[in-house]
């Protein structure tokens, strides 16, 4: 007989409470899998993510790739037959994960750009050039030229413990 | 023709790597009777795959100091990007139907800005807005001739998806991005898989860049088998996506122009060509 793991209600709950309330209304008919535009290209089974999280698998689940493969595209959420909020899912699962320190490097320089600067993307020499050129103002009028609301989206990460979370040496 | 005036919700690819895309929006929009104003010190929205997946309470709040931003300037929100239209749209959507949720984001709100969030800010989608509120008859009536192009329209994923939330048109058969392309002289082709991700979502870009770039490639190959002379976005991600992967697509010889729809109705209203910023496109512009 194939080996057995018992189910962990427990972390199946913190699904729940993170978010994936719909969870446990899944019956593994794979309308989402079918669906998924990154499981065409790769191993990623959406069901297979779900099935985990139902059985509170959070040692399979947490630490896998396979988690951080969904665009969250949202066509399974819309196909499914039993109204299953599946990004939300993934979403909650993701938060936990990130908690146990689980975070890519490219995600975290990624997020500590956000918390630091306000934006996901860098502001160059060249951007204001260009941005000059076309008649706009060169940096933008947005936290890049207002260091005191650039002051309130720092504190926003540090009351949300958001800088904690982006600390170099993830898993 | 007034459609009302707006808080140009700027986000971080727009303005930072193709600003053409704002200079064409602000054009266009104004041409159309949309009045925009800056939204002061308003931040990246923040982006969903990259900062939802990481952090909840976060993402939220900071999406709410975006909204209140807006209220306090009086204004509702206009955004031309499927992310920033994502968080901004699906915060408010859940801080105005859970009290419990929004108590807890306005603490962290008000500790840190002194601002609250009150709930009478709408998101808008410029798509949305140039179809509901614009309106089909007006945007034909400013097209100055021009080429009639094969579009491949690309709506990507979160500007109607959740569509229980967003409830703009069905998730499945959209139409009202191909009527709003077809209003400014194009032809809409249909092609194989069209509503597609382009990939790039979900923090995949950033992480899987390889994956990101093949689910890119599926969708090319599909709008090329059908002939199209242009892709068509409304969001600058798709579009960052698409430009910059055709590049690195070794195997696609022909490669498939990329315009904002705000640099397509640009081109069909007759706007200088330096405005709509086309030279920062990786992927070449030959229209």
């Amino acid at each position: 007989m194939a080996d057995t793991k018992e189910p962990n209600p427990e972390f199946t709950r913190k699904v729940i409470e993170g978010g994936g309330k719909t969870v446990n209304l899944c019956f593994q008919c794979g309308t989402c899998t079918g669906s998924c535009p990154s499981g065409r290209q790769t191993a990623f089974r959406v069901r297979k993510v779900v099935r985990r999280a139902q059985l509170g698998f959070e040692e399979d689940v947490l630490p896998s790739d396979d988690l951080w493969l969904c665009t969250t595209c949202f066509t399974c959420y819309e196909r499914c037959p039993r109204g299953v909020e599946i990004v939300d899912i993934i979403m909650a699962l993701r938060n936990m994960a990130v908690r146990k320190g689980y975070m890519a490097e490219q995600h975290r320089k990624v997020a500590e750009l956000i918390s630091k600067t306000g934006h996901m993307v860098s502001l160059r020499e060249e951007d204001k050039v260009l941005r000059g050129k076309l008649g706009l103002a060169p940096v933008p009028p947005t936290v890049l030229s207002d260091p005191k609301a650039l002051e309130e989206v720092k504190k926003i990460a540090a009351l949300c413990g958001f800088d904690k979370l982006i600390v170099p040496g993830g898993k | 023709m007034v459609a009302g005036k707006y808080g140009f919700f700027l986000g971080c690819i727009m303005p930072l790597r193709y600003p053409g895309i704002e200079s064409s929006s602000r054009e266009v929009l104004k041409s159309l009777g949309v009045e925009l104003e800056d939204l002061k010190g308003a931040s990246c929205c923040p982006a969903p795959g990259v900062t939802r997946s990481f952090d909840q309470s976060y993402w939220m709040a900071v999406a709410a100091r975006n909204l209140a931003i807006a209220e306090k300037q009086g204004v509702d929100i206009v955004t031309i990007c499927n992310g920033c239209f994502d968080t901004l749209f699906e915060t408010a959507h859940k801080l105005n139907h859970d009290p419990e949720a929004r108590k807890k984001v306005n603490k962290i709100l008000k500790d840190a800005t002194g601002m609250e969030y009150n709930g009478t800010v709408n998101v808008r989608h410029f798509v949305e807005l140039l179809y509901r509120d614009v309106g089909l008859e007006a945007i034909k009536s400013k097209v100055k001739g021009g080429k009639n192009l094969k579009a491949a329209v690309h709506y990507g994923c979160h500007f109607l998806k959740p569509s229980n939330v967003k409830k703009i048109d069905d998730a499945e058969r959209p139409h009202v991005f191909d009527d709003i392309v077809e209003a400014a002289g194009m032809t809409s082709v249909p092609y194989k898989d069209k509503g597609m991700c382009c990939g790039a979502g979900g923090g995949v870009r950033a992480r899987t860049p390889d994956v990101a770039l093949k689910m890119t490639a599926e969708n090319l190959k599909n709008m090329q088998a059908a002939g199209v002379e242009v892709i068509v976005d409304c969001c600058p991600f798709c579009h960052l996506q698409y430009d910059v992967s055709q590049p690195q697509l070794k195997d696609m010889p022909n490669k498939i122009p990329v315009l904002h729809l705000s640099q397509l109705l640009g081109l069909a209203f007759g706007l200088e060509k330096e405005k709509l910023g086309l030279e920062v496109h990786q992927t070449k512009v030959n229209l």
